[in-house]
């Protein structure tokens, strides 16, 4: 009887020792990989999922006010509050001030309903002397206690997940009848800011493109020796610290800078016209537009570079004009580079904080500087966690556009 | 025999240094504030209590702390923080009590709750250190006959830029002020929706000519650099740019707006007891005298005021550059944290929607 | 670049005008650079020419903010430079210690980015690998998530990394890592892996394999072919993943401004607090001094790139 299946030497069959062998070989490769991943899911993806969890999950209220979240789970949304409730708020609010942390309670609520903190903190020093009936007592104390508002607050603080710092991510705010709204227009801040972020990204992107385009022509088409040495001015910046960058456009352009010195010791304009360059916009657009064009000339260099020279050649045997060439024939083989250089600048330039922080003055910050000020200045850290976790979904849908027009693994640097 | 016992007691002595050798750590601002500190309640408190104090900057001591707190891993024995962030982690029970009785008497034998200026002890979790103050400064040599508040947000009368911190906070206070509205209305107007409009208002008249700062030693920067003719600014950040590196500015006391610093214990400091001793040292008559020495900061206790001195450089008497001389109180407000805790959030909003118009 | 020969009379100018248009963007890109190395020799503390400065006065230079960089933060500046002068400023100068932090923290992290980095690479460049892309985007996304975002997370996973482990947390408890200097190296040796990655396996794809299979049939272990063969070609990757890695560390400042503290003072934190705080030109000569360094590692990377080439016999044209 013939055996139909192949056999390696020492017998085994052949089909089976080739997967033991590429089952091996896997394996070692994922060694090879297992100490890096597990070292960035540790100190990298875990600790930021755990930041970003920050947005839903804010216990200062329901950990404090156990009586009141009973109350609130047993009667659904839109039940008046009756006697129970203003019993369970009373109890739950000497307690709170007996265990200090009646504070935590009025921060959070004060989050979603401005003006409630010393509703809470008052509150709880005059809590010991209520006495029933509790829901004439607290009201007698300060009417705002009566309010749908504060106690649509109150349901909302008390649930395990919470919304309402997306809510407020996306100038939404609660109303008198204490439902989320559209906030008044002078308190919309965030979406704003976001569409500014965005726009100032595209134009830094832009800006980067038309600089960056013809530069990398040029280095894609000189000689090596000649192409090496100007790449050096590209890679300078890039190397230089983004501090120091900064720092010399501060010294370039503020409004007693050598640029407008220049231009008014030229007499180009008066002395009471000077330009208005640093602290605004403007600063904000030329600094980050010098510090991220290398990330928008490296990609284009590296796909000009293979474009054969002999295309646009006959091109132009067969009559084109050098300009028709140009447009048809040398643009469209760039566009991998002008996707993977555009995409690579704007992922970079949404998250920009340093920059801005010191040279955008009031006009030219941007949404990151926003979640510094929460994280740093006011402490809600809940909202800063939400308006990272927006600024992070928009950061990887780019992520994965590049990654589908490039591919990850290509990406290439210097 | 005799080297025996100095041996002896030279160990014996050493021995129980080193069980005193406790640490303190002691967390504030940097800067020249805090070198007035380490002089003035460091130095003399290791040396009389043979303990070392370390001093670590923050650029608010009160973000560290609400941090360390809340991670349950407190390394801060002591901070120096705002009177509204003395308040808020008090109420949010991230501060240990202090027993105000407990604090020394005064130079002349007050009792420390009645020595204490006004709103002082205003915190159970709180002593004030120090009174501080925003104000307006010019360059004199740029600008001439500033007299009032109102002056700074009149660029037809004293043309040039502004520069005024990137907050709501003492902003609307005095533009309310330059406005007309008396110190002693302000608060009672802002609480008002017509009195946030009329505040903002006043600021939309300077908004195009306004440079905005964060950090306090800017304002001096900007000033020294020419880019703004008149900023709000901290007082002592002024008084050192012009006493001690002889910059040609001067300071408004008009409409200035007073506010305190304050010494808070961290809940679970690693030294409570220690930090106790050290607040109600640093806290004592003299310690604070002694720190007017080296910055223009007010001294929070009444008993001190007789007992400052001159600068350092021997020749400036610093009384006359205290926020809280004669002079400086004519038309001045006292911050108030209960107005600016619940509003803050909201306001700091309308802020910033308003800069983004 | 030269124009072919039958080149219209207007695409000659248009050529003349494209060259002088390029020359413009390296002078926007170059300019910055430059101006700070003349004004870090200003006499006086402004960040502006001064008439002297302009009219080549050597009253107008001077080298006290370089000198200033020495003995800022110093006990006794003014004594006699001596030993003891020297020990001080090498002690107690801020600049000083700013580098020194610099120098161990950008040491450290790069050492434990390039190591692990080098190896994942290694295995990320076998055709075998399972999931490489998805495991590639992760290790490649701390380049990409904003890095406010990663200072932020790291702030709160730092001071209590317990919390963050969960199950796998030790027995006794952790260590806060905020104000460490572990902490500040885990997290700038995170921020470096992407770069070490992509330099690492963009030599390891031109790497031939045919050499490692032929080490094996000449009868070189697995261990003894990596360190014989494959790591000297594939060195000067791993050298500018290094470089890059170091170079990130050396410059980054958001998290050492979150989880850093006054200890852990390094150059960049120390210039940010300088440009907020007190703006003095002592900030242009670090400046200066940085743009000579960056210069001298540029000079590093070029001849290794061309070493490489020629090691891979390529020859630049």
């Amino acid at each position: 009887m013939s055996d139909t299946i192949l056999r390696t030497a020492d017998g085994k069959p052949l089909k089976a020792a080739l997967q033991r062998a590429s089952a091996v070989a896997r394996r070692r490769a994922f060694w090879l990989v297992l100490p890096l991943l597990a070292f960035v899911v540790i100190t990298f993806v875990v600790p930021i999922g755990q930041m970003l969890s920050r947005s839903v999950t804010n216990d200062a209220f329901s950990a404090n006010m156990p009586q009141l979240v009973a109350w609130f789970e047993a009667n659904p949304e839109g039940t008046e509050p009756d006697e129970a409730a203003f019993a369970a708020l009373a109890a739950d609010l000497t307690n709170a001030a007996a265990e200090r942390t009646i504070g935590s309670v009025a921060t959070r609520i004060n989050y979603d309903v401005s003006g409630t903190r010393s509703l809470f903190t008052s509150a709880g020093r005059k809590a010991k002397k209520l006495e029933a009936p509790f829901k004439e007592s607290v009201v007698a104390m300060d009417p705002k206690w009566g309010e749908p508002i504060v106690w649509a607050a109150m349901r909302n603080a008390s649930a395990k997940l919470t919304t309402s710092f997306y809510q407020a991510a996306m100038d939404r705010k609660l109303s008198a009848k204490g439902v989320f709204e559209k906030a008044p227009e002078d308190l919309q801040v965030y979406l704003k800011l976001f569409g500014r972020t965005l726009a100032l990204s595209a134009v830094v992107t832009f800006l980067c493109l038309l600089l960056g385009y013809p530069v990398a022509h040029l280095l894609a088409s000189l000689p090596m020796r000649k192409s090496s040495l100007l790449m050096i001015l590209v890679l300078l910046p890039f190397w230089t610290s983004l501090l120091v960058r900064t720092t010399s456009w501060m010294v370039l352009l503020q409004e007693q800078g050598i640029l407008n010195n220049t231009l008014v010791g030229l007499g180009i304009i008066s002395d009471e016209n000077r330009f208005a360059l640093m602290y605004n916009q403007a600063g904000t657009i030329i600094a980050m537009t010098h510090i991220l064009l290398p990330f928008m000339i490296l990609p284009l260099y590296s796909v000009m570079k293979t474009i054969p020279v002999s295309y646009t050649r006959a091109a132009r045997s067969l009559g084109a004009t050098s300009w028709t060439t140009f447009r048809r024939i040398y643009v469209p083989q760039t566009v991998p580079g002008i996707g993977a250089g555009g995409i690579l600048v704007f992922i970079l330039a949404v998250g920009y904080y340093i920059t801005p922080a010191l040279v955008g003055g009031a006009t030219g910050t941007l949404i990151s500087n926003q979640i510094a000020f929460h994280m740093q200045d006011s402490l809600n850290w809940s909202l800063a966690a939400a308006l990272a976790a927006m600024l992070l979904g928009a950061v990887l849908a780019l992520y994965w556009v590049y990654d589908r027009l490039v591919g990850i693994d290509n990406m290439k640097l210097g | 025999m005799k080297l025996k016992t100095v041996l002896l007691a030279t160990a014996l002595t050493s021995a129980a240094y080193a069980a005193q050798a406790a640490e303190l750590t002691v967390m504030s601002w940097g800067g020249a504030y805090e070198t007035s500190q380490v002089e003035a309640y460091n130095k003399p408190f290791a040396a009389s209590k043979g303990v070392t104090v370390n001093m670590v900057a923050a650029d608010n001591p009160a973000t560290p702390i609400a941090a360390q707190v809340e991670a349950n891993n407190v390394t801060v024995d002591v901070a120096d923080v705002e009177l509204s962030d003395a308040v808020r982690l008090c109420d949010e029970g991230k501060l240990e009590v202090i027993d105000h009785a407990a604090l020394p008497a005064g130079a002349d034998g007050t009792p420390a709750t009645e020595d204490f200026v006004a709103g002082a002890l205003v915190s159970e979790c709180a002593v004030a250190n120090i009174v501080w103050s925003t104000v307006v400064a010019y360059d004199n040599t740029k600008v001439s006959g500033a007299a009032s508040i109102a002056d700074f947000f009149d660029t037809a009368k004293i043309p040039g830029k502004r520069g005024l911190r990137k907050g709501a906070k003492a902003n609307l206070e005095m533009a309310l002020m330059a406005d007309g509205v008396p110190a002693s209305e302000v608060y009672a107007t802002l609480s008002t929706p017509e009195g946030v409009d009329r505040a903002f208002a006043k600021l939309d008249t300077i908004k195009a000519d306004v440079v905005w700062w964060e950090a306090g030693a800017q304002p001096p920067q900007l000033l020294a650099d020419g880019e703004v003719v008149m900023s709000t600014a901290y007082n002592g950040r002024i008084f050192n740019a012009a006493v001690a590196e002889n910059k040609p500015f001067t300071i408004l006391w008009d409409g200035q707006i007073m506010d305190f610093d304050l010494f808070v214990i961290p809940k679970g400091a690693p030294n409570k007891d220690l930090a106790m001793e050290y607040i109600a040292y640093a806290t004592s008559a003299q310690a604070l005298a002694d720190q007017a020495k080296y910055i223009s900061y007010g001294p929070s206790r009444k008993s001190s005021a007789p007992l400052v001195g001159l600068y350092q450089d021997g020749k400036t008497e610093m009384g006359p550059h205290m926020p809280t001389s004669p002079e400086a109180l004519k038309n001045a407000l006292t911050n108030d944290f209960e107005f600016w805790a619940d509003r803050d959030v909201e306001l700091s909003e309308k802020f910033n929607a308003w800069l983004l118009k | 670049m030269a124009l072919p020969i039958y080149a219209s009379p207007l695409e000659r100018v248009w050529h003349k005008t494209y060259l002088l248009i390029c020359a413009g963007i390296f002078l926007f890109l170059i300019a910055p650079i430059l101006i700070v190395i003349p004004l870090s020799f200003n006499a006086e503390p402004y960040f502006t020419f001064t008439e002297k400065m302009l009219s080549f006065d050597p009253e107008g230079y001077s080298l006290r903010w370089y000198d200033n960089l020495l003995t800022h933060g110093m006990q006794a500046p003014d004594m006699v430079r001596d030993g003891t002068w020297w020990s001080d400023m090498w002690n107690n100068a801020q600049w000083i210690r700013a580098a020194k932090n610099s120098a161990i923290v950008g040491f450290w992290s790069t050492l434990l980015a390039t190591s692990l980095g080098t190896l994942a690479a290694l295995g990320l460049s076998r055709p075998e690998m399972p999931y490489r892309k998805l495991i590639t985007a992760i290790l490649l996304s701390p380049m990409i998530v904003p890095v406010i975002i990663t200072a932020t997370g790291l702030f709160f996973f730092y001071s209590n990394p317990c919390s963050v482990l969960g199950p796998l947390a030790p027995e006794g408890g952790c260590a806060r890592l905020t104000s460490t200097y572990l902490g500040v190296i885990l997290a700038h040796a995170t921020l470096g892996i992407p770069f070490v990655i992509i330099t690492v396996t963009a030599t390891l794809t031109s790497f031939d394999k045919s050499l490692s299979r032929a080490a094996a049939n000449l009868g070189a272990g697995p261990v003894r072919t990596f360190f014989k063969v494959q790591l000297p070609l594939i060195t000067p990757g791993v050298v500018s993943g290094a470089l890059f890695a170091f170079v990130t560390s050396f410059d980054e400042v958001v998290v050492v401004l979150f989880i850093g503290s006054h200890e852990q003072q390094t150059i960049p934190r120390q210039m940010w607090n300088g440009i907020r705080e007190q703006i003095s030109p002592s900030i242009l000569a670090v400046a200066t001094i940085l743009v000579i360094i960056s210069i001298a590692l540029l000079t590093v990377v070029e001849l290794l790139r061309r070493r490489s080439e020629r090691l891979r016999g390529l020859t630049p044209q």
